[in-house]
């Protein structure tokens, strides 16, 4: 009578699944929030260069969605964000994040605004009671949408052509605007959005059209140079971008059993997304407080002299003094420079003179490093495909 | 007659850690144990043939890593194996499952509530900083905070800095936390019955509350503190049954010169101008010894083997005080095959964990109303486990042994002692049970051992039943425990200690009063405490 799989299939299979099986020849699977998610399908750099170079296609499904209804969804997200959810338009995406009381980021995501009643919140952690919660005296409906949803992200300079190949025309999207389009029995939306900094689209449809939008886009954009690409690859893009990811970048005041690793967006250089003239939001007072006496910690992108990924690193003041930790690293294929996110702490900032302690295994002994470490602007990587409507020719 | 520097009374677990840590100080050590048997309530014996039971405590967690690195336990033949998942059955013929992946977890919990399943990262944070806070103290002696000695302001002030190290809010919480019911803490969390019940499972065992009473919450941290090689909270079976956890600490004892004597009961201290220099035997033998240290609870080694005219009133008064409520019964099981339990799925490994049948919190609740009306509970709480399912050491191929805990069973029934006819009531109270939710069950059962609180105090000298020595209420912990100003392992008795679970930081097997205990008396001897590591840093 209990017909359960957990135990046979620990980890849930995307609707892409047959797809994404059938290409990862490398039998290289991840977990992403419980999913089976591809790492690298065949071959890292091809698949680095696709993003940069034609066109990539990137499992989303594991992505944790979240839709909000009702007459006060607005007013909803205005109280559970910090950004300002009502003067987003219908047909427009932004990226945002929430705190909990204390000013403490739980989350960042990006909010569709699918009608004038109606979002899709996509994250990376789950939240449910926290929305639950945060709905006491609104009026709206609050659901975990996840498996509901399939999801592609298509990112590259031919990823527009190779919309048009499919027959969606997106030359007029503009970044962060959504499109709707029909496909097969149902409906595709398009939206001008991406994790990778690079002209990208991702694609929304329901989970029984999964396998026709793979092979349809696939089709499409066969003699653009399409390939999937796993989370390995995507990584280097957002590194390369500048993203942050929860978890990866900072960990979440929910989840945080040592007080003090939880960050505010002060602290991790997303500040620039908070309306204070919006009224009340959680986590505002504290954020107000914070604001004028300061931040413990900054968020950074950094080069790192020299030839090494720096993951992982310590970073030290003048060579001696602990004053923050590398979250992200990698060296970057496309600016052939060695580029890290971190975590400093302020006062150190200030001052300058950072150095990353790094080490090199070469054949099981280390090359130890002390290298140079220049706080950068982000994003690292910026090109101008990104944002040209409509999009050049690659 | 050989004299002793130290004879320890009761080879359970936390005496033999005690005797272990001080023969490798160089003492000569004796334990002297009134069964014939080693192992007191960490013990597996062959009471069916062909099948090894665990016969009081049934799995393991608690046992400090430390302590098992220490004394070698590993080398001497400790084997703890992690355990898969679990499963509560519900009344409907549903299950929730729990399984020691995340997400998988998550899954489970969502079949019965979507909230719920989200909920779990935060309650396990606020479980987890809880844990982060108690932990450092398990291996420290707490600290009299009236003596204004040196040492005591010392470790005043690092119990200060603990707590002052938290923000605010996670002080206030941490305050509430020790104080309030499972029943309330889990209401801030979940809104599912089962989910919720399953979670309070740790918050009663071994208490004589139930889940609605104040203190509960801490209990469940007391279950929750413990790992299997790093998991915080998981539990494991020791391999070859409880049993093995004492037997490695006899190897151990043995390897350091030790020894042990069973068969060989302690009639009385022998004390003298206050001081203890040995202990008669029931045979009428007389043991010398330049210390004794007591592993028995605290009730049992001043009200039944010291002389009351010995100690101080105020004392005696306290320990007479001082709560060992028996809750707890047991069932040992011998199977001739698996039980079928049709609301698991086929092949899922929840069957390799702890099984229960009390779907809600309110039913949790009503079986320890039983107990407070003088009964074992007639719908008891039961929290099952047949370690064969991993361990093949424990009976023939095919074969299996169920350990059952069962609550609640009060010390006695309706004020009176238990017989022998309680007893089997109480045991089919238990079976049918079961049977209800594995029809055929009793059918596969081969022999059964039942143990109430009359059974535990009995063999295993444990006062009223109580398997912690003492029940783990606030006002029974830390330097309270198990009385004030006795809370540093010593008594009014000079040279007499205490090393049982009726001390700091309580029961479980856990060693840590032992350890503790063995540091106070090498303090006391002026030897260096130099194989006693401390707690490790980093959690």
């Amino acid at each position: 009578m209990n017909v359960l799989t957990h135990y046979e299939t620990p980890l849930l299979q995307s609707p892409f699944h047959a797809r994404t099986a059938a290409a990862n020849k490398m039998h290289s699977w991840g977990n992403w929030g419980g999913y089976a998610s591809v790492l690298t399908y065949e071959d890292l750099a091809m698949e680095h260069a696709a993003i940069r170079n034609t066109a990539s296609v990137y499992d989303l499904c594991p992505m944790v969605k979240y839709r909000i209804t009702g007459p006060d969804a607005a007013a909803y997200l205005n109280r559970l964000t910090v950004r300002n959810a009502a003067k987003l338009s219908v047909g427009s995406v932004h990226y945002t994040v929430w705190c909990d009381d204390a000013g403490k980021l739980e989350d960042d995501g990006t909010l569709f605004r699918l009608g004038a009643h109606d979002y899709r919140l996509c994250c990376q952690e789950r939240h449910l009671p926290w929305l639950l919660d945060s709905a006491f005296g609104f009026d709206v409906a609050v659901r975990e949408e996840t498996e509901e949803v399939a999801a592609l992200s298509l990112q590259g300079p031919t990823s527009a052509a190779a919309l048009s190949a499919a027959g969606f025309d997106v030359t007029a999207l503009k970044p962060f605007r959504m499109a709707d389009f029909p496909f097969g029995r149902g409906r595709l939306m398009i939206s001008r959005t991406g994790f990778t900094g690079d002209l990208g689209y991702e694609l929304w449809t329901t989970p029984d059209l999964a396998l026709n939008l793979w092979d349809h886009i696939f089709a499409a954009g066969e003699l653009l140079g399409i390939r999937p690409i796993g989370s390995d690859a995507l990584n280097l893009a957002r590194l390369e971008t500048g993203f942050v990811i929860t978890n990866y970048d900072f960990t979440p005041a929910q989840q945080a059993v040592r007080e003090d690793r939880a960050r505010s967006p002060f602290e991790m250089g997303l500040d620039w997304l908070i309306d204070w003239d919006k009224g009340q939001f959680t986590g505002r007072q504290a954020l107000l407080a914070e604001k004028a006496k300061g931040s413990k910690w900054a968020f950074v992108g950094v080069e790192i002299d020299g030839n090494i990924s720096a993951e992982g690193a310590v970073l030290y003041h003048d060579r001696k003094t602990e004053a923050g930790v590398v979250t992200g690293a990698c060296w970057s294929p496309t600016l052939k420079k060695s580029i890290a996110l971190a975590q400093v702490e302020r006062r150190f900032l200030a001052k300058g003179n950072l150095w990353a302690e790094i080490y090199a295994l070469r054949e099981l002994h280390y090359a130890k490093l002390m290298q140079r470490v220049r706080v950068v602007d982000r994003p690292f990587f910026a090109p101008d495909r990104r944002r040209a409507t409509p999009p050049g020719r690659f | 007659m050989t004299a002793w520097d130290i004879l320890v009374i009761g080879a359970g677990h936390n005496g033999l850690v005690a005797a272990c840590y001080l023969a490798k100080a160089g003492l000569k050590v004796c334990v002297v144990e009134k069964n014939d048997w080693i192992g007191g309530a960490a013990v597996s014996r062959e009471l069916y043939p062909g099948f090894t039971y665990s016969n009081c405590s049934y799995v393991n967690s608690l046992f400090r890593p430390e302590i098992m690195r220490d004394l070698d336990l590993p080398k001497h033949g400790l084997q703890i194996l992690p355990y898969e998942g679990g499963a509560l059955m519900t009344e409907d013929g549903g299950y929730l499952g729990m399984f020691r992946d995340h997400d998988a977890n998550r899954r489970e919990i969502a079949r019965h509530s979507k909230r719920d399943a989200e909920a779990y990262d935060r309650y396990a944070r606020d479980v987890l900083r809880h844990c982060r806070f108690i932990r450092p103290m398990l291996m420290r002696t707490p600290p009299d905070p009236a003596s204004f000695r040196p040492r005591d302001l010392a470790e005043l002030a690092w119990l200060g800095k603990q707590m002052f190290g938290l923000s605010e809010l996670a002080m206030m919480d941490m305050i509430r936390f020790w104080t309030m019911s499972i029943a309330d803490y889990l209401d801030e969390y979940f809104e599912n019955p089962a989910v919720k019940a399953y979670q309070a499972v740790g918050s009663i065992i071994g208490t004589a509350l139930g889940p609605m009473s104040p203190g509960t919450a801490y209990v469940l941290l007391h279950h929750a503190m413990g790992d299997v090689d790093g998991n915080v909270g998981a539990w494991g079976y020791s391999r070859g049954g409880m049993g093995g956890v004492t037997k490695a600490l006899t190897a151990s004892l043995r390897a350091a010169g030790g020894e042990v004597i069973t068969g060989a009961g302690v009639d009385r201290v022998l004390v003298k101008n206050g001081r203890s220099h040995g202990v008669v035997l029931a045979n009428g033998d007389e043991v010398i010894a330049r210390r004794v240290v007591s592993n028995m609870d605290v009730r049992r080694t001043f009200l039944k083997h010291v002389e009351e005219t010995e100690l101080p009133p105020e004392f005696v008064k306290r320990v007479k005080g001082f709560k060992t409520r028996g809750s707890s019964g047991k069932l040992n099981i011998a199977l001739d095959g698996v039980p079928n339990f049709p609301a698991l799925p086929k092949g899922a490994p929840n069957i390799k964990g702890d099984l229960h049948f009390t779907g809600t919190i309110e039913k949790m609740e009503r079986a320890y109303d039983d107990w407070k009306s003088g009964h074992f509970s007639a719908d008891p709480f039961q929290d099952c486990m047949i370690p064969t399912m991993i361990d093949p050491t424990m009976t023939p191929p095919g074969k299996h042994f169920m350990s059952c805990f069962v609550q609640y069973a009060p010390p006695k029934i309706e004020g009176r002692d238990w017989t022998d006819a309680d007893r089997d009531a109480f045991r089919d109270a238990c079976l049918n049970q079961i049977e209800a939710y594995a029809p055929g069950f009793k059918n596969l059962v081969l022999h059964v051992e039942v143990r109430t609180p009359r059974e535990l105090e009995a063999e295993v000298g444990l006062t009223e039943g109580n398997i912690f020595q003492g029940e783990l209420t606030f006002d029974q912990l830390l330097f309270n425990r198990p009385v004030p100003g006795y809370a540093q392992y010593r008594t009014p008795i000079r040279d007499l200690y205490l090393c049982g679970s009726s001390t700091h930081p309580g029961g479980g097997v856990m060693g840590a009063p032992g350890r503790n205990a063995a540091a106070e008396i090498l303090r006391d001897m002026k030897l260096p405490a130099k194989d006693l590591s401390d707690a490790y840093p980093v959690l």
